[in-house]
């Protein structure tokens, strides 16, 4: 995907919806199975919410041959970002639809990354990580956002930076994130080595393992 | 910044139900070790984290993740990798 290209260009994303304003209150309004429509936006944590100023905060892809890439709080926030509108699905059952983000396209930041690697452990301040194919990675489906309706992203949900890939469920979106990690073989992380699925298509309903 | 963190965590006492569901016996009054840092206590001084897809207990010494229990419809898991051995009181 090209620097700055429309989100519309995507057909791989249809919840993107760029020109999006208003809240949608339909009761039509599709949602994935077992989901109900959260007006709130409910703050998740296993455990204490870290506070990782930009100053130190710090970002790095590690790839399957050992070569490390990373970017600072500053180099980030130069680097050309997006403003995504999408509909976010939590595995407890709550979506939230039409929400604001800004952040930088994964497929910016791996641009220059040389791997052979099909899959990638996202980790996080505080210890937390996610696994997912690196392929649900890129090509304008996830980004590591910064602002949040307008706003910073605070830290209960996850700021200074998350990673956003609203095609799965949201615990894949992993607050804090800090860096990847790319791996040849995948490798389960913080849920999904206790029960929840390892891919997690929430259209699907991946909630456990066996789904 | 302040350095406070925002922390939402209960006592391990809120593990009872759950506990009690899969073992028969109230687990709250074992002891547990941490395989952090080595400290132990009872599974009712964790602090837990309950506002999550599971339920997370932390060593109240290290903060490393010492139990998580993951409810699906019709199982359970339990992960105790973070624990060195649970201690259980049992009647004589
Ligand atoms: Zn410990």
């Amino acid at each position: 995907m090209a620097f700055g290209a429309p989100l519309s260009s995507t057909d791989t994303m249809p919840i993107v919806s760029p020109g999006f304003t208003g809240r949608r209150q339909s009761p039509d309004v599709q949602l994935p199975p077992g989901q109900y429509l959260a007006e709130d936006f409910p703050v998740l944590t296993a455990g204490p919410t870290p506070r990782v100023s930009t100053d130190r905060w710090q970002f790095t892809i590690n790839t399957e041959a050992g070569q490390r890439y990373d970017w600072s709080w500053q180099q980030l926030i130069e680097l050309p970002a997006e403003k995504i509108t999408t509909d976010i699905h939590c595995v407890t059952k709550w979506s939230k639809l039409g929400t604001r983000w800004k952040g930088v396209s994964l497929d910016v930041l791996l641009e220059d990354v040389e791997t052979a690697a099909d899959f990638a452990l996202v980790q996080s301040y505080g210890g937390y990580t996610t696994n997912l194919p690196l392929e649900d990675l890129i090509d304008g489906q996830a980004w590591i956002a910064y602002r949040y309706d307008g706003e910073e992203l605070t830290p209960e949900h996850g700021g200074p930076a998350r990673l956003l890939v609203p095609h799965l469920y949201f615990w894949k979106s992993a607050k804090w994130v800090r860096g990847i990690q790319l791996l040849l073989e995948d490798e389960p992380g913080f849920w999904e080595s206790a029960g929840y699925h390892d891919y997690g298509d929430p259209w699907r309903e991946q909630r456990y393992q066996g789904d | 910044m302040s350095d406070t963190h925002v922390d939402t965590h209960v006592d391990g006492n809120a593990l009872a139900g759950d506990l009690r569901e899969i073992f028969a016996v109230d687990l709250t009054v074992a002891t547990g070790q941490c395989s952090g840092c080595g400290y132990k206590g009872s599974v009712a001084s964790l602090r837990v984290y309950q506002n999550a897809p599971g339920v997370v207990a932390r060593c109240p010494a290290c903060e490393e993740v010492v139990l998580r229990l993951v409810r699906g419809r019709d199982r359970a898991w339990l992960d105790l990798r973070g624990t060195v051995s649970l201690e259980i009181p049992l009647p004589s």
